[in-house]
């Protein structure tokens, strides 16, 4: 755990996910106060905006915008759901959140829930990480004996009912629509838009769907103001992210910096390139943001803008690294297995077309590629992205299309010597088990 | 069909959601049901169906959607190893060839034992953890060394 | 309104519209395969992606809202581009198999394929393949050439009722199918055979039997169930190959029931009548018609010299077209006969001195619509009239509407059910009284004149319920299916029905048990004076019967009472499109008639809408129309009044000028009648009529006969009645009724009254039984 940060920080003991941990850092002092003050809902949405906090799910939507969207005066209920499906590659910063520091997002929700009057919230959690689930649970439960759940919370008038829910093994459920049909006990298979979710959510009521680190963002925006907060990294892309690190450094993990923090910082946090190695690429917002070489991104400091310039997403701030031993071909190999396995089959583009990706790299990657191949795979990728029901379409094309136009020379390289540029006894040196700390 | 004890675990799960809305509770129903009986036959799933109040097809449906489901038998140890990039970068699929050369099985394939069986997971939201594998579901496994495999393997032939 | 600009076109299109409606408006044709105008949206096909101004992606047209002044291209090169590339997609999995794929030539996926597909396909891989699935003996599976448009799942879902199909599986995997293996059962299933844009679901009777453009179109009527839909029967070579739905908005819309579907392999059943036959003896022998219907002309003449014309009986089926229950009521007045009838399962004929119109359903089949409550008094509506269930059920699901029934049966209607009274049919009459009773306190309005004496003294919690609901509705409507009216106290349900109606301001009416109950009043083919009805024509032996279309074992209250009616007859004529044992029992002549397809007529249905068709073949072998046969044999008695040139000529005479105002469900006082109380140590019967066994055609269709819904008759009983019998499932029993007695399996049926055995009429195994109503003895065999 990084000492530095908002969500993460003071998690360094042995137990720091119970109710009387999280009290003693101060927890739930922002929502008893505001229930106490009887704060007028549009000054929190206002706070909201002014702390440029932007969704840390991976879409980066301005978190203040989308609580105002909420329909007002609807009669019946209007629900509330955290994100907690996790299952981007590169992304764990929810789990760590929701085994450490649960409270924080069930603290995050009750205020959202005054906010926006939802009466029911669900928090959606990756099937996965079951353990997680019923930590998550527990932590309920100690919330309601406690009285900060249910009826009339703490004689305020204010009432939330808050659950958990589990997903079992779909990637896609993390898209806020299809997470919702999972919710309805149906497949996960995502919505088209419109409607959006505040106007047609679970069970067809207006809902908001938040990312978990979101939630757990906005006790610190609310006990510190919007403003502060904003500036604790820069405009339109306010406070501070969780950055999960994983790959090829030497201390995989989470670390939570201000946004706007130089790439070179977070991975000298996280102990540099493993085994001293040279840095080839990263993908800086989980699986589904393209690739960035090496060289670009030590240019990069860690905020929506700066990686949007480096034609990339800051998305849910999950930092795959890779080093000199990887196999560019070989890795897009596997990410187009991954999203091929998890397209929903719902619509025809991403159904058929990510099979289609998936066999022509297997083939590039196993000697049998075509001259043609690239091209084909770049006007394939381009009939995918941006013609999907979701935004699944769009993530699968993105690597293929990065990875083929940063890394064009080891692509070239397989169809013409029917062999990877990088040999295998190399490629085996970088991703053997690591039996003891090779730093 | 299941034990007093599952179907008192689905009632809790029915309770979380609205009155009229007992098939938010399928996805539960369905895991609790293949953790008393191992794996989702026509029989329990059908069964399943019928206690939430839906269509057996729209129990199915999930059934065969959501990839932690177990259609067809799996062994004692269901061993499901993470092989997409972040834990591949780290070993993920020397932890899988381990295993199968270890067990003498194919992903997919169970030990003529009835002990282990091996499937291939794609991402558990862990990637920190690096190799990670998850047991019966819902037991991550991080940091897979050959030492801790080969200790989780005695531990769980010993159970 | 909004503006919309659509390819250059301006048109205006009301508010909630989407680009696909706007498109149908301004007359673009935007490419699809998801999208169906009856179908809750997907937009998951992608192929009606098109160009929208200001949006950074191409949208597709079926979901996207249309916005004021939005402008939109289908056609420029963004959406092109990406309507090739879905096409792409969908054809690398799609196998290239169109020369032996019946769906040629109507393949919405082929024809979309010649303007956006390429010539070759750049996917070298193997294309995906499923196993093909057995969906049951109405419709074919090819699996791989599915493209999971999904609109056969949200069919069976939102028109059918209950969700027999899924996707299953995802990514490319996704495959539609039954739960493990099941047959797809909804009596409304072929339709999605029309729904599949592709090869995937196709007609297994039609299966390989002619290419699609082959087919000759004729337009036609069904001559099934009350509601009257409207069928292309299509023909080669003189034959019927198919039959499809011809679209109705005020009827049928889209769809067609199985029924309506397939019943027409029974055109070319061994069975059909294709020659008269006369007996000699306990033999048989073709002739040609002279002399056939010269014997009949003569016999009939001398019965009637000698006995009278009250000698004679004529019975047609409520099937017939209004032509022939025309001729035929002409025939036998003629011969100076009152007695004619075609209301054959029918047991209470009170009705007919109380009413003084002809009953209809009362209102308009759109209206069921806007209904928030409705009152379906002894029905199996869903197999009884599947389209109608089935406009029931839409708005159920989608307005909201309260379904509530009154009677012996409550079995799965595939809707959302408000209250169920669930009551013997002793306890009918009883059962209306009290909700009667219960809106009259509610409405603070009394009960009519001697109505208020003949109150129950408790009123039911379900009684009050459908009460409430009628009450508060706005628009409400009070239905009698064919249980009440073949109930023996039919004339007292609809008293009470129409009392229930005037207190809650309900509409009112009958659903009608065939395609010309209604047609048949209006024809006048019912007994006036003194004249015979159905029942007492049997009750009292007739010399002679002129039977047109019916089987006197199949198509009567009580078949042992008929055929025994029929045996001691001195003639028995019967013109029917089929042989068979029991007519050849009874009958003297068999005169082949020509169905539905190979004459010209008319129908009138429950909304009282006279559909007229022509034939769509010519007659097979020697069979004959039946008002030709009918005005034959007039000639040959030397009748006046039978020298029409064509079919329409006597519709114009059966029907006037206008008869609209002859539809009422007014009744009046009824005569009292002997009390109908259960014994003790008896059940009383409820006999459905199953779908695939009511008429004579679909008894012969023999894909029908091998579904579910066609399966051997059982006895039902409430697991109570069963183990204060000690039986169980699967026992055999023994049955008695006055008829005599037959065995039956044993099913466990709890949506049953209590002290009630439902066991279905109209097959050969339950005929022995004698009425559709009434107290059956059961005992273990």
């Amino acid at each position: 755990m990084s000492a530095r940060g908002l969500i993460l920080a003071g998690l360094d003991g042995d137990r720091t996910w119970r109710l009387q941990d999280y009290v003693a850092r101060g927890g739930y002092e922002v929502f008893r106060k505001i229930l106490a003050e009887k704060t007028p809902p549009d000054t929190i949405i206002a706070e909201m905006k002014d702390s440029d906090l932007r969704g840390r799910g991976g879409a980066g939507f301005p978190t203040g915008l989308k609580w105002s969207f909420m329909p007002r005066s609807f009669p019946g209920n209007k629900y509330l759901i955290c994100n907690s499906d996790e299952g981007e590659p590169g992304t764990f910063k929810d789990r760590d959140i929701l085994r450490y520091n649960p409270h924080t997002v069930i603290e995050g929700m009750l205020i959202g829930a005054y906010a926006m009057g939802c009466s029911r919230g669900y928090n959606y959690i990756h099937g996965e990480i079951f353990e997680v689930y019923q930590r998550f649970e527990e932590a309920l439960e100690e919330a309601r004996a406690a009285g900060f759940l249910g009826q009339n919370i703490l004689g305020s008038g204010f009432s939330f009912e808050l659950f958990a829910h589990h997903g079992y093994g779909a990637y896609i459920c993390g898209e806020e629509t299809a997470l919702l049909e999972s919710v309805e006990g149906k497949k996960g298979q995502p919505r088209f838009k419109p409607p959006f979710p505040a106007s047609y959510g679970l069970y067809g009521k207006p809902t908001t769907v938040n990312n978990t680190e979101t939630f757990a963002s906005v006790p610190f925006i609310m006990k510190m103001g919007g403003k502060a907060y904003m500036n604790l990294g820069k405009p339109n892309n306010g406070g501070t992210k969780i950055f999960s690190v994983s790959g090829h450094v030497c201390r995989p993990g989470n670390y939570e910096l201000e946004l706007g923090t130089p790439f070179s910082e977070l991975l000298a946090m996280a102990g540099g390139m493993r085994g001293g190695r040279q840095l080839k690429a990263v993908i800086p917002g989980g699986s589904s943001s393209p690739v960035v070489p090496g060289a670009i991104m030590m240019d990069c400091t860690l905020d929506f803008d700066s990686i949007a310039k480096a034609g990339s997403m800051l998305g849910s701030g999950a930092v795959i690294v890779m080093d000199e031993t990887v196999c560019m071909v070989r890795a897009l190999e596997r990410l187009a297995w991954f999203y091929h396995e998890e397209s929903c089959g719902q619509c025809t583009p991403c159904r058929d077309g990510t099979g289609w990706m998936y066999r022509v790299v297997h083939r590039i990657e196993h000697g049998e590629g075509r001259p043609e191949d690239l091209d084909l795979l770049l006007s394939v990728a381009g009939n995918i992205a941006f013609r999907t029901v979701c935004a699944l379409g769009d993530a699968a094309a993105g690597p293929v299309q990065s990875f083929v136009k940063h890394f064009a020379d080891e692509f070239e390289y397989h169809i013409e010597n029917k062999k990877c540029l990088v040999p295998p006894a190399v490629q085996e040196t970088g991703s053997q088990i690591y039996v003891s700390q090779p730093c | 069909m299941l034990s007093q004890e599952s179907l008192q675990q689905i009632d809790r799960e029915i309770a979380k959601y609205p009155p009229g809305k007992r098939q938010s509770a399928l996805i539960s129903a369905l895991r609790i049901a293949q953790q008393e009986k191992g794996w989702l036959s026509k029989e329990v799933i059908e069964f399943a169906a019928g206690y939430i109040g839906v269509p057996p097809i729209a129990a199915w449906e999930v059934a065969s959607f959501y990839g932690m489901y177990d259609l067809t038998p799996v062994g004692r140890h269901k061993i499901t190893v993470c092989t997409n990039l972040s834990c591949t970068l780290s070993g993920g699929v020397h932890v899988a060839e381990y295993l199968k050369k270890k067990l003498g099985i194919g992903f997919n394939e169970t030990t003529p034992d009835g002990m282990f069986s091996l499937k291939e997971g794609e991402c558990m939201g862990a990637c920190g953890d690096a190799p990670v594998l998850l047991h019966n579901n819902h037991r991550m496994c991080s940091f897979m060394t050959i030492e801790k495999i080969d200790q989780m393997l005695a531990d769980l032939e010993r159970q | 309104m909004l503006d919309i600009e659509i390819d250059g076109k301006a048109v205006q299109v009301p508010v909630g519209s989407t680009i696909m409606d706007a498109g149908i408006l301004a007359g673009v044709y935007i490419p699809h395969f998801c999208y169906h105008k009856k179908l809750s949206i997907a937009a998951s096909c992608r192929m009606c992606l098109v160009e929208v101004e200001k949006a950074n992606k191409p949208l597709p047209a079926c979901a996207t809202p249309v916005t004021n002044g939005m402008k939109v291209w289908t056609r420029s090169k963004t959406a092109i581009q990406a309507q090739k590339g879905v096409m792409e997609f969908l054809l690398i999995n799609h196998p290239l198999d169109c020369p032996e794929c019946d769906q040629g030539g109507e393949c919405l996926l082929q024809d979309l394929a010649v303007g956006y597909g390429d010539t070759g396909s750049r996917y070298r891989e193997e294309k995906r393949v499923f196993v093909n699935k057995n969906f049951g003996p109405l419709i074919a599976s090819e699996a791989s050439r599915c493209i999971n448009c999904t609109r056969c799942v949200r069919f069976t879902a939102e028109i059918g009722g209950e969700m027999e199909l899924g996707q299953a599986f995802r990514n490319d995997h996704a495959e539609i199918m039954t739960f493990f293996g099941r047959t797809i059962d909804s009596e409304l299933s072929g339709n999605i055979i029309d729904l599949c844009p592709v090869g995937a679901l196709t007609s297994k009777p039609f299966r390989y039997s002619a290419r699609t453009w082959e087919l000759s179109r004729r337009r036609s009527v069904s001559p099934h169930d009350s509601l009257g839909t409207n069928l292309i029967v299509q023909t080669r070579n003189d034959e019927v190959k198919r039959v499809l739905p011809l679209n109705n908005e005020q009827l049928n819309e889209c769809w067609l029931a199985d029924r309506d579907r397939f019943s027409y392999e029974a055109l070319t059943s061994e069975q059909r009548l294709t020659t008269p036959m006369m007996r000699n003896g306990d033999d048989w022998h073709p002739e040609p018609w002279d002399k056939a219907l010269a014997f009949v002309s003569s016999d009939l003449r001398a019965i009637v010299s000698e006995q009278g014309g009250q000698a004679l009986g004529a019975l047609a089926s409520p099937h017939s077209t209004v032509e022939e229950l025309y001729l035929l009521q002409k025939l036998a007045r003629g011969l100076g006969s009152e007695n004619i009838d075609f209301r054959l399962r029918r047991s209470d004929f009170r009705n007919d001195v109380a009413c003084v119109g002809v009953p209809w359903l009362g209102m308009s089949v759109v209206d069921v619509h806007d209904l928030d409550s409705i009152l379906v008094i002894g029905s199996f509506l869903r197999k009884d009239a599947p389209l109608l269930a089935q406009k029931v059920r839409h708005s159920a699901l989608r307005h909201g509407l309260q379904v509530c029934t009154i009677g012996p049966n409550a079995e799965n209607w595939r809707m959302p059910m408000a209250t169920r009274a669930l009551v013997a049919p002793s306890e009918m009459v009883n059962t209306l009284a009290a909700v009667a009773a219960a809106l009259a306190s509610i409405s603070d309005k009394p009960l009519s004149g001697k109505l208020a004496a003949k109150v129950p003294a408790a009123i039911s919690d379900d009684a009050r319920a459908i009460a409430q609901s009628l009450a508060e509705g706005e628009k409400t409507a009070v239905w009698l299916g064919n249980l009440a009216e073949q109930h023996p106290r039919a004339a007292e349900l609809h008293l009470w029905a129409q009392e229930i109606a005037r207190l809650s301001g309900a509409s009112f009416g009958f659903v009608g048990e065939a395609a010309n109950s209604v047609g048949g009043y209006l024809a006048n083919a019912v007994p006036t004076g003194k004249g015979l009805n159905a029942r007492t024509m049997i009750e009292s032996p007739r010399q002679a019967y002129l039977l047109l279309g019916a089987e006197p074992d199949l198509d009567f209250a009580d078949g042992v009472a008929t055929m025994e009616a029929m045996n001691h007859a001195r003639l028995v004529v019967a013109i029917s499109a089929f042989d068979s044992p029991a007519l050849r029992q009874v009958a003297d002549v068999l005169l082949p008639l020509a169905p539905f397809t190979e004459t010209p007529g008319t129908f009138v249905n429950c909304i009282g809408d006279a559909q007229s068709f022509e034939a769509s073949t010519h007659s097979r072998g020697e069979s004959r129309p039946g008002w030709k046969i009918l005005r034959v044999l007039g000639n040959l008695l030397e009748l006046p009044g039978f020298d029409q040139d064509d079919f329409e000529t006597v519709r114009d005479e059966a029907l006037g000028g206008g008869f609209r105002g002859r539809l009422n469900n007014t009744i009046g006082d009824v005569p009292e009648a002997a009390p109908f109380e259960a014994r003790a140590g008896t059940l009383q019967r409820v006999a459905d009529v199953p779908v695939y066994f009511a008429d004579p055609l679909v008894r012969r269709a023999p894909s029908l006969q091998k579904t579910a819904d066609a399966a051997l008759p059982v006895a039902r009983m409430p697991s109570a009645t069963m183990a204060a019998l000690g039986v169980q499932v699967s026992n055999k029993v023994r049955v008695t009724g006055t008829g005599g007695a037959v065995e039956l399996q044993v099913e466990t049926d709890e949506n049953l009254a209590p002290g009630c055995i439902r066991i279905a009429a109209a097959h050969g195994t339950t005929v022995p039984l004698g009425p559709l109503h009434g107290e059956l003895s059961v005992e273990r065999f």
